[in-house]
């Protein structure tokens, strides 16, 4: 065997292996994420967007603590099929201030990525409370407790203050006032507010 | 993309091309110091290790994939700036409104550039748009005893309007029964089809504050004695007396907005058709909340040529037989 065979040294180190394979799946990464964090496409919201309010941020959290995403994406891709049934296309610029985004990957329902002002409020009230009230043939499940929960505002505060330092421009005043925003409003009022307002920022 | 950007992602793709090619170069010569298809001298349990050299199916592939990978960098926009020389792109990414998406799609039309999204609908226009702006020509009249304009309209009526008014359109709770010909807007072609294309939002405001609970019993019996039900008399009569209040948008006599030209959408309250329902506790619950029942507008999701054709199948629904004028 002669001493040249360099292959042999990494075949037999798994370390030496490890970092080498993470060399080579690394420029990937730098060349098709890395420029992404940097780009203005991607980085700058859409014209006019506002950050959520305190109530459709707690509302988001709702989405995200019933799993929502796991059955509904918020990605309506550039495909006429996409596009006809839901409208405009998503464009990076919506999602700019989403930490962390809720795109999914699975439509076991449909997207809601421009669910918002499609339907009326008592609309998402029915359906929250009986998806089978409104829509017969769905198999989605209900959300009464949503409708007796209330929201107390406690972490509201510190939820935007979060997002904040990562970008998100909310004001003094909105986190001062977060809490009373939201206090007495019930899970329910939250969630339609947050879909309510889902695809209304491109205008 | 900056130009920084763009240079970090030409330097990071090429030099891996070329490695990728240098790779398999370096593996099609002999290093492992034995000539090729004898044993290595690595053996375990009767099994020898061959030095063997790489397939060429596998090194055909290796070699198709790194020309693929070429032409696919020069025909489509995947080297930083360069755009390609296809100039293909799936949709219009880039922009950050509306109205700047309205403009690139309208760009992409009178240059003719290669959008893939913005392609796929023109194609389907040019299929489609003959049809609707055909049946957009026509009368809702017409069209409402038109079997092929009623199958479009009811398709578009099951993916758009039956979430809530049902696929029988025959409403529930909430939301109106449009076959009864009995509209909170109008019934006629123009006021359906401003329905559909604007919206309507409702505003019956709570009354709690104003009446009061005993109040809202009071009122409830009147109400309820309009559409001639039997009611508590003393309260219906305590309940009158306070319906100016109620009559500034359903008329004095409760008979509605639209029965006195106005356009509140506030409901006739004479024809025992309830929307939220006709029991005590209902009405009794519309007093006290209030009811803020919204249509959504059609414009933007349909067109105005899609609304037209749905707008004859929503007056069928309430017009079943031709009628010679419109109601």
């Amino acid at each position: 065997m002669s001493n040249k065979n360099h292959h042999e040294k990494i075949e037999k180190s798994v370390s030496l292996l490890a970092i080498l394979s993470i060399v080579a799946i690394s420029f990937g990464t730098l060349v098709l994420i890395t420029p992404l964090f940097f780009m203005d496409e991607t980085t700058q919201p859409v014209d006019g967007m506002q950050p959520y309010t305190a109530l459709q941020l707690e509302g988001r959290d709702i989405y995200i603590r019933e799993g929502c995403v796991g059955c509904h994406s918020q990605m309506v891709r550039p495909f006429r099929a996409e596009v006809e049934r839901y409208g405009h296309y998503s464009v990076a610029g919506e999602s700019v201030w989403d930490h962390p985004f809720l795109w999914g990957s699975k439509r076991t329902g449909p997207d809601l990525a421009r669910v918002g002002q499609r339907y009326s409020d008592d609309w998402h009230y029915a359906h929250l409370m009986d998806p089978r009230s409104v829509v017969p043939q769905s198999n989605m499940p209900a959300y009464p407790w949503l409708d007796k929960n209330l929201l107390d505002g406690k972490h509201t505060a510190k939820k935007m203050t979060v997002l904040q330092s990562y970008g998100v421009p909310y004001t003094d005043e909105d986190i001062a006032g977060a809490a009373a925003a939201v206090q007495g409003k019930t899970e329910m009022q939250a969630l339609i507010a947050y879909l309510q307002s889902l695809g209304t920022h491109l205008k | 993309m900056s130009n920084f950007w763009s240079a970090w992602i030409i330097v990071l793709t090429l030099p891996v091309l070329i490695g990728c090619a240098l790779l398999l170069k370096w593996n099609l010569t002999n290093h492992v110091g034995v000539p090729e298809d004898s044993t290595t001298g690595h053996e375990v349990d009767g099994i020898e290790e061959i030095n063997n050299p790489l397939p060429r199916w596998w090194t055909y592939m290796f070699v198709l994939t790194l020309v693929w990978s070429v032409y696919y960098l020069a025909a489509y926009p995947g080297l930083g700036k360069w755009q390609g020389f296809l100039g293909w792109t799936s949709s219009n990414q880039g922009i950050k409104s509306l109205e700047e998406s309205r403009l690139a799609v309208e760009k992409a039309k009178a240059e003719g550039l290669n959008v893939q999204l913005d392609r796929e609908v023109f194609k389907a226009d040019e299929v489609y748009g003959p049809v609707f702006q055909q049946f957009a020509q026509r009368d809702v009249l017409d069209l409402a005893y038109d079997d092929e304009a009623i199958k479009i309209g009811q398709r578009l009526f099951l993916q758009n309007c039956a979430l809530c008014h049902g696929s029988d359109a025959r409403g529930q709770q909430g939301f109106p029964n449009l076959t009864d010909n009995d509209w909170l807007y109008g019934g006629t072609p123009d006021k359906i089809k401003e329905t559909l294309l604007y919206g309507r939002k409702a505003a019956m405001p709570g009354w709690i504050d104003a009446l009061g609970e005993q109040g809202v019993k009071e009122m409830t019996a009147y109400v309820l004695s309009l559409s001639g039900r039997s009611v508590n008399e003393r309260e219906a009569e305590a309940g009158k007396a306070k319906f100016a209040l109620c009559a500034a948008c359903h008329g004095a006599d409760g008979k509605g907005s639209l029965a006195h030209n106005l356009p509140f959408g506030a409901p006739n309250l004479t024809d025992n058709i309830w929307l939220y329902g006709g029991s005590a506790a209902a009405v009794e619950e519309t007093l006290t909340k209030g009811r803020y029942g919204v249509m959504p507008a059609f414009e933007q999701t349909l067109g105005k040529d899609k609304v037209h054709i749905l707008t004859a199948y929503v007056y069928r629904l309430a017009h079943p037989e031709p009628t010679t004028t419109a109601q």
